[in-house]
C-alpha cells in the first residue's frame, strides 16, 4: 500500500508499505537509520522514539498506516553533526552520551518536553525520560543537561 | 608534576556529534543487497538428546536459503569466551550439538530472504528430543548419580566434567580453623546472588559478507574483535588471513559481548551461500540465550581480635555457570582475588569453591566479574562483625584495609584461572575515599538519627569499601598505531574497543597530551582487524590503563620523529625543541607548525612517514579503590526499599577525562542498584525463563534515582599512563553490600539473598516480628 506523510518536514510518499508493518520497520527499511532500537519491538525501551505530530512515541508501537497524512519527526529534526542543536550540545557537555543507542529517542522526548514547557522542574524532566531505558549513564547526566536548557530564557533554545 | 593541557580535561567525546544526531554508526545501520536474515531455533528442553531434526517442511517455504543444524556443520569443541589464547574457559561448546543443555540452547538456524520467512521456517522445524534428567540447583550438580551435563568426549579444560565441575580450588594461607576458633569475635553467613542480565540497549548483532577478494568480513557488535577473528577462524577452518572483523559503534556491552555468540552462524551462512547474512537477537533472546551474571552462594567466615583486627577470613563459593563453562573459573577466581586482598591484615585466609554446570542459561563475563558477588558477602560479613563488636563499621574497615606500599599474599596466589602476579599497591586513596565520603554523606550525623520514622517506615545507613584491578597482568597485550597526515592531524589506529565508554576519546587525549596538540586533531579508528594493531579488547578494566600505555609509547615515538624533522629544519638538536598546541618552538621562539612538518616530510625533504606502533603488556594490575555510602528508607508494611542518598568516593588514579570517568561510576552504580533492588531472571521448575522482557525484568529508570554525589579522589599510579588506573567496573560492586548494610542498620535484618525486592524484605520483616 501507499503511505503519504511528512517526514522531518518533507512530503514523503512510499509505495511499498505492508498493512500491519510497524513504523519503525518501515522507517529503517527506507534507510532512516537514525531511528534505533529494533530489538524490543514492544514499546518497552524507548530507543525508537519519534515525534508523531510533536508527541514522542516509540515507533515500534505505531502501525505505519496510522501516520498517513501526519507529521513524523526523527532526530534529524534537531541538528546534524556540523550544526548541533543546543540540546544536543548540552547532552554532550554533561556526559549524557556513552554508547549513544538510546540517545536519539531521549533527545526527542526532552525536546518535546521543552517545546511544551520551556522551564520544566526536575520531576517533570524525570517523568519525560521515564519511557527511555539507558544502561550506560545512570540518567543523571541527561537530567542535568535538560535542567541546563530549562534555565535558559524563553526562546533561547 | 608537569602541567597538563589535555589529560584531566573533560574533552567532549570524539564520536559524540555522530551519536547525538543518530548517524548510521551501529552494526545494524547498514544493509547489503541480497542479505539473508537468520533466525535461530532454540531448545524448548532443559536437557535432552536430539534424536532427529526434520527440516522438510521448513525447507519448502519460499525464500528459505539455508538451514544449519548439528548434522551439517563442523563439529569442533570450543569456548564462546572471548579471552586470550589459550582461553582459561573449557572447550565444551559446539556450533550445534546433538544434545541441548538448557531451555534456550541452540538447535538450528534458518537463513531466508526476509525475517518473516526465517521465523516461519524456524517454527516448522520438527525436533524429536529424548529428555534427560536435568539439574536446576547448583547443589545437586555434584551429588552422586547426578546427570552428567557434559558427557561429550571432546570436552577439554573443565576440572571434572563427570561430576559437572568446571572449576575447583582450595587455597589456604595459614590456619583459618584454628585462627577462627581463637578469635574474640566471629561473623558468619551465606549470601546468595541471582541470575542477572547485562541489558545492553543494542542486543547482539552480526552481519557477514564476502569482500571482493572472497575474504569473510564480520561486522559485529563485539567487545573482542581479535578474539572473535581467532575463534571464527578455528571453528570454520578458515585461515585468519581470510577473516576480517569490523567493530562499528557498539550499543553497550558490560561483558556480555566478550563472547562469540552469532558470528559463527552468520559466517557459515555467508560462506555457503556467498550472500551477506545477518542475525540479531530479540530482547527475549538476549535475556535467555546471550549471557548472564554468575549466581553464587558465598559463605564467609571472619574472625577478629578484641581490638577489631581481622585474623582470619574464609570464603566458600558455589558458582552456577549454567549449561556452559564460559568465564566460569576466571569469574570464580576473581570473586576471591579482587576482594580478599582488601583486608590484607588477616594472616589466615582460605578461599575454596566449586563452579558447577546446571541446565540453566549461561552466565559469562559481567562488569565486576565475580567481585560483585564476593563484595556482597564480604562487606555484609564485615558489618555483622562490626555489629557484634559494637563498633562503627567504618572504623572496622579503617583498621583493616590495605594501604599504599602494602601487598597481599592473594595477589600472587590467585590470578585469572591460574596463579596471579605479585604486586605492591603503589597508589591507594582509600583513606581519603572513606574520609571525604563520610563527610559528604554526613555519616556520623546520620548514624545518630532515629531509625524509625513514624509507625510504618524505617531509615538506615550503610557503607562498603571496594577495590578492583586494572588489566590482567602478564596475560593481555594491547597495541596502538599512530600516523601523521601532512596537515598535522593524526590517525590513531586501535585494537582497543570503544563500546560506548569513550575510550577512543580517552586514548586520543593520552596521545594528544604526549605530542602536544588538541584532541580534536585526532581521528580514531577502533576496531578493524585488517587495520588495527592487536588489542585484547574491552574487558578486565584494562583499556585506559593498558591500551593507554601502548598509545603513550607510540605517541612518544611520534613526538621524537616530529622533533627530529624540526631539528633538521632549524639545524638544532631535537632535544632543544618544544611542542605546544601543535606548534614546534625552538629556543629563539621560531615556530614551525605540524602542518609545515607534515608537508615537508611527505613531499619536500628528508621524506618519511611520521608514524609509530607500540605494544604494552602490564606487569601489575593496580587496584582502583572506592567507598560507598547509602541511606535507605524501608516501608515496613510493604517491604519496599527506597535508596535516598548515595555517595561514592572513588580513586581511579588520575582521571584522564573526569566527565567520562564520572559516567563510568554513575552507569555502574545504577546497574548495581538494579541488582540490589529489582533485577532477577526467574525460571519455572522446568528451567523456562519467566520474565525475559523489560516489563517483568526491571532495570532502573530515570524515576528511580537516589540523590547521588560522586567524589573523585585523585592519586598518581606510577605504572599507569599519566597516573591513571581503571574505573569501568569497580563501582558496580558497591550497591549490593551498601544497601544491604543500610537495611541491616534500619531493621536489624541482614538481607542475604539478592535482589532485595519488596516481597523478600517483607517476608524477612515478618519472620523477624
Amino acid at each position: 500500500m501507499q503511505l503519504s506523510f511528512k517526514l522531518n518536514g518533507s512530503a514523503t510518499q512510499w509505495e511499498d508499505v505492508y498493512p500491519g508493518e510497524n513504523l519503525l520497520e518501515v522507517l529503517r527499511r527506507h534507510d532512516c537509520w537514525e531511528v534505533k532500537g529494533n530489538n524490543c519491538t514492544n514499546g518497552e525501551c524507548g530507543a525508537c522514539t519519534i515525534l508523531l505530530d510533536g508527541i514522542p512515541v516509540p515507533s515500534c508501537t505505531v502501525f505505519a498506516a496510522r501516520v498517513e497524512g501526519r507529521n513524523v519527526d526523527t532526530i534529524r529534526l534537531l541538528g546534524d553533526p556540523d550544526h548541533l542543536h543546543p540540546l544536543q550540545q548540552a547532552f554532550l557537555r554533561h556526559g549524557a552520551v556513552q554508547c549513544g543507542y538510546c540517545i536519539p529517542g531521549m533527545l526527542l522526548s526532552a525536546h518535546a518536553l521543552l517545546v511544551r514547557n520551556p522551564h520544566p522542574n526536575r520531576d517533570e524532566i524525570q517523568q519525560s525520560l521515564s519511557g527511555h531505558l539507558c544502561r550506560c549513564t545512570g540518567y543523571l547526566q541527561q537530567i542535568e543537561a535538560i535542567e541546563e536548557m530549562a534555565r535558559l530564557p524563553e526562546g533561547a533554545e | 608534576m608537569v602541567s597538563r593541557t589535555v589529560v584531566g580535561q573533560s574533552v567532549d567525546k570524539l564520536d559524540g556529534p555522530a551519536l547525538v544526531t543518530g548517524q548510521a554508526v551501529y552494526t545494524d545501520d547498514f544493509s547489503l543487497p541480497g542479505m539473508l536474515f537468520g533466525k535461530i531455533l532454540w531448545s524448548s528442553r532443559a536437557h535432552a538428546r536430539i534424536r532427529a531434526i526434520d527440516t522438510f517442511a521448513a525447507e519448502r517455504l519460499p525464500g528459505i536459503r539455508l538451514i544449519l543444524h548439528h548434522g551439517n556443520v563442523p563439529r569442533v569443541a570450543y569456548t564462546t569466551a572471548g579471552q586470550g589464547f589459550p582461553e582459561p574457559s573449557p572447550y565444551d561448546s559446539f556450533i550445534f550439538d546433538r544434545k541441548v543443555r538448557f531451555v534456550g540452547d541452540r538447535v538450528a538456524a534458518v537463513f531466508a530472504d526476509n525475517l518473516i520467512a526465517a521465523q516461519e521456517a524456524v517454527d516448522l522445524i520438527r525436533v524429536e528430543y529424548e529428555d534427560l534428567p536435568a539439574i536446576f540447583q547448583p547443589e545437586e550438580a555434584t551429588q552422586p548419580n547426578a546427570p552428567i551435563i557434559h558427557d561429550e568426549e571432546e570436552i577439554r579444560g573443565a576440572f571434572d566434567p563427570g561430576h559437572n565441575l568446571v572449576s575447583h580450588l582450595d587455597l589456604k594461607i595459614g590456619d583459618v580453623e584454628q585462627s577462627l576458633a581463637q578469635a574474640t569475635y566471629q561473623a558468619e553467613g551465606t549470601w546468595i546472588t541471582q541470575f542477572a542480565q547485562h541489558v545492553p540497549m543494542e542486543t547482539h548483532i552480526v552481519i557477514t559478507y564476502l569482500d571482493e577478494w572472497s575474504r569473510l568480513v564480520v561486522r559485529s557488535s563485539t567487545q573482542v574483535p581479535f578474539h572473535a577473528r581467532r575463534i571464527i577462524s578455528r571453528l570454520l577452518d578458515l585461515p585468519i588471513q581470510k577473516v576480517r572483523v569490523i567493530k562499528p559503534r557498539v550499543g553497550g556491552g558490560f561483558g556480555g559481548k566478550q563472547e562469540i555468540l552469532l558470528e559463527d552462524l552468520c559466517a557459515l551462512a555467508t560462506l555457503r551461500t556467498r550472500r551477506p547474512a545477518r542475525i540479531e537477537l530479540s530482547r527475549k533472546e538476549e535475556f535467555v540465550s546471550a549471557r548472564l551474571m554468575h549466581p553464587m552462594k558465598i559463605q564467609v567466615r571472619l574472625g577478629a581480635d578484641s581490638g577489631g583486627q581481622l585474623q582470619a577470613m574464609e570464603m566458600r563459593v558455589l558458582a552456577n555457570t549454567g549449561a556452559y563453562g564460559t568465564h566460569g573459573s576466571t569469574v570464580f577466581f576473581n570473586t576471591g582475588s579482587k576482594t580478599l586482598p582488601l583486608y590484607n591484615k588477616a594472616s589466615h585466609v582460605r578461599f575454596v569453591g566449586d563452579v558447577v554446570y546446571t541446565n540453566l542459561p549461561v552466565p559469562g563475563a559481567y562488569r565486576g566479574y565475580g567481585a560483585t558477588e564476593g563484595y556482597f558477602a564480604l562487606e555484609c560479613a564485615m558489618d555483622q562483625l562490626a555489629a557484634k563488636m559494637g563498633m562503627d563499621p567504618l572504623l572496622l574497615r579503617r583498621k583493616n584495609h590495605i594501604r599504599e606500599g602494602e601487598t597481599s599474599p592473594i595477589f600472587i596466589k590467585l590470578g585469572e584461572g591460574r596463579e596471579g602476579v605479585d604486586q605492591t599497591v603503589q597508589s591507594c586513596g582509600l583513606d581519603r575515599c572513606i574520609e571525604l565520603g563520610m563527610k559528604a554523606f554526613k555519616w556520623d550525623e546520620k548514624r545518630k538519627n532515629p531509625r524509625r520514622i513514624g509507625s510504618d517506615r524505617a531509615r538506615g545507613v550503610g557503607m562498603s569499601i571496594l577495590m578492583q584491578g586494572s588489566s590482567i597482568p602478564r596475560v593481555d597485550m594491547a597495541a596502538a598505531n599512530l600516523r601523521m597526515a601532512e596537515d598535522g592531524s593524526f590517525h590513531l589506529f586501535l585494537g582497543a574497543t570503544d563500546i560506548g565508554t569513550g575510550s577512543d576519546t580517552i586514548l586520543a587525549q593520552i596521545a594528544a597530551e604526549t605530542i602536544g596538540l588538541p584532541t580534536q586533531r585526532f581521528t580514531v579508528h577502533s576496531s578493524d582487524t585488517d587495520f588495527s594493531p592487536f588489542d585484547k579488547g574491552a574487558y578486565a578494566s584494562s583499556t585506559t590503563y593498558l591500551s593507554g600505555q601502548a598509545v603513550y609509547k607510540a605517541a612518544l615515538a611520534v613526538r621524537k620523529q616530529i622533533l627530529g624533522v624540526a631539528g633538521l629544519w632549524f639545524h638544532v638538536e631535537p632535544s632543544t625543541l618544544e611542542i605546544c598546541q601543535g606548534v614546534v618552538f625552538n629556543r629563539q621562539g621560531a615556530r614551525l607548525t605540524l602542518e609545515e612538518i607534515g608537508y615537508r616530510s611527505y613531499y619536500l625533504a628528508d621524506q618519511q612517514q611520521i608514524e609509530a606502533s607500540a605494544s604494552a603488556l602490564s606487569q601489575a594490575s593496580p587496584p582502583p579503590f572506592s567507598a560507598h555510602f547509602a541511606e535507605v528508607e524501608i516501608d515496613l508494611e510493604t517491604g519496599i526499599v527506597r535508596p535516598l542518598d548515595y555517595v561514592v568516593a572513588v580513586d581511579c588514579g588520575v582521571a584522564i577525562n573526569p566527565e567520562l570517568a564520572r559516567g563510568q561510576v554513575l552507569g555502574s552504580l545504577i546497574n548495581g542498584i538494579g541488582f540490589a533492588l529489582s533485577e532477577e531472571l526467574l525460571f519455572s521448575s522446568r528451567g523456562v525463563a519467566l520474565n525475559p522482557n523489560f516489563l517483568d525484568y526491571k532495570i532502573l529508570t530515570s524515576l528511580d534515582l537516589p540523590r547521588i554525589e560522586i567524589i573523585p579522589v585523585e592519586t598518581n599510579e606510577p605504572t599507569g599512563p599519566y597516573g591513571a588506573k581503571s574505573i569501568g567496573e569497580i563501582c558496580i560492586n558497591g550497591p549490593l553490600p551498601t544497601l544491604a548494610n543500610a537495611i541491616f542498620d534500619a531493621t536489624g535484618i541482614q538481607m542475604k539473598e539478592a535482589p532485595f525486592t519488596a516481597e523478600r524484605v517483607w517476608r524477612a520483616l515478618k519472620r523477624n516480628e
